[in-house]
């Protein structure tokens, strides 16, 4: 089943790129920086102008108010963002096993934002944005600032969440090993279009 | 009492003191000098021009006049909540957003003070209207311009923290909420900090005023109560609608951040 269709979607000197991906699928990307690989995310995330059609189950990014689309096609970023000053009040709902999968205790909640290390942040952020239960998934590097350990980790957990929620996934990554271990197809953005790679 | 009458001569011997700031000014290297100057003959010429419209206008009383002097008061403040933003919306909403904000809270509240509270007849007296509307225009104009300013330029630095919350499925509201609480707050500090030490550490203008024209003091407080509470409203009622329409104009139709709909200014 698919669940998520990108038609004919332009923006900037990017496209008309194509694509289609189903449930439980997760399509690595790659490519120079600089070629646009986070604007289509924030693209597909709705966040910037762009002309062409995205299908979340059928629906039309138009047909769903703009939070709504974003709860169901979540973003993360490179780079997260924390606004208040403890960990908890930036989370609508905690699930206790993701937390110890990504090896944090208990006591991580009332953590000081301030006092977090990069990939502590980074970890964190990704469960924030599960709360949501997306049902699509853009992943801008999730896993730059962590460790070969703590990288499994992360993994290991989005696998999980892939399967059960029946997800679908777009990641991208520079990491040869990381696209082999976790892709189902691998595509390049070059030059303003996407060319699907055989080989992992 | 009589009142005791300036002579150019007495305002001459006030204008050296001016000199005398600019001159010491030069010395310390302030380049400050040639504004000093200019400000100050810019307010001798435009007070001088208001005295003589005023007193043309309080000698001939028309609806029509007090309207014209009105507008062009009401145009030249828009302007300036315009220049004092460091980073303006482009197009005509630089200009209308503060400006509409300044119309719809200083005009309504002046007509009613002068309709319901003052009742003078007729309502447009422009020894009330004048005054009143100046007083409210001036004081919303700043209180506008602070909030404005802090939106724009908060929303700037935190471009990334907002769509980070866009991104958790957050609304427009609900992501910009804390940053327009803030410039909602330091539109409105400097008149709530202005009521809060009136009468303990600086005597307000309008009732000094009164006081040197020979009013009763307490007569001359009852008016600047009045007028504190009015500047306080629309002070307030002005910044909220100027931060809101700000921040709505800052979110498209699909609720994206659009920063491109600001442009930077030098200040």
């Amino acid at each position: 089943m698919i669940r998520l269709k990108i038609q004919d979607l332009r923006y900037h000197n990017v496209g008309p790129l194509e694509l289609a991906i189903d449930t439980s699928e997760c399509v690595t990307f790659s490519g120079p920086s600089g070629a646009g690989k986070t604007l289509m995310f924030r693209a597909i995330a709705d966040l910037v102008p762009h002309e062409g059609q995205i299908y979340l189950d059928d629906e039309k990014t138009l047909e769903m108010s703009p939070h709504q689309w974003r709860k169901k096609v979540g973003m993360l970023p490179a780079e997260s963002q924390w606004w208040h000053d403890t960990v908890r009040e930036h989370f609508q709902e905690i699930q206790e096993s993701w937390i110890e999968m990504l090896g944090f205790g208990k006591d991580v909640m009332e953590w000081q934002v301030s006092r977090l290390s990069s990939g502590e942040r980074q970890r964190l952020a990704l469960l924030r944005l599960l709360g949501n239960r997306p049902k699509v998934l853009l992943l801008d590097e999730p896993t730059a600032n962590l460790d070969l350990e703590n990288t499994l980790k992360v993994e290991k957990l989005l696998n999980n969440y892939l399967t059960q929620q029946q997800s679908a996934f777009l990641w991208i990554s520079h990491d040869p090993e990381q696209i082999r271990r976790v892709g189902t197809r691998h595509f390049i953005l070059q030059n303003g279009s996407l060319k699907e790679q055989q080989e992992l | 009492m009589n009142l005791i009458l300036l002579t150019p001569l007495d305002l001459g011997l006030a204008a050296t003191l001016l000199v005398a700031l600019a001159l010491f000014s030069i010395k310390m290297r302030l380049s400050l000098a040639g504004q000093i100057i200019t400000a100050g003959l810019r307010t001798t010429a435009q007070l001088l021009l208001i005295g003589i419209v005023l007193t043309s206008l309080f000698e001939h009383v028309h609806l029509g006049w007090l309207a014209a002097i009105s507008m062009i008061m009401f145009l030249v403040a828009g302007r300036e909540v315009m220049s004092r933003q460091g980073r303006r919306f482009v197009g005509l909403w630089g200009f209308s957003i503060g400006a509409v904000s300044m119309f719809i809270s200083s005009f309504s509240i002046t007509i009613l003070t002068l309709t319901v509270i003052i009742r003078i007849n007729p309502w447009y007296e422009p020894r009330y209207a004048i005054p009143l509307l100046g007083m409210m225009l001036g004081n919303t104009m700043t209180g506008i311009a602070l909030g404005l300013d802090r939106l724009t330029q908060t929303s700037w630095q935190q471009q990334l923290v907002i769509e980070s919350r866009l991104m958790l499925g957050q609304e427009w509201k609900e992501a910009i909420a804390d940053i327009m609480k803030e410039s909602i707050r330091s539109g409105l500090i400097p008149i709530v900090n202005a009521m809060a030490v009136a009468g303990l550490v600086s005597l307000p203008g309008m009732m000094t005023g009164q006081i040197l024209a020979g009013s009763p003091p307490l007569e001359a407080v009852k008016y600047q109560i009045l007028i504190m509470f009015l500047i306080s409203a629309g002070t307030g009622f002005g910044t909220i609608a100027a931060v809101w329409i700000g921040a709505r104009r800052l979110f498209d139709d699909r609720q994206r951040l659009r920063l491109d709909r600001l442009k930077k200014y030098k200040n």
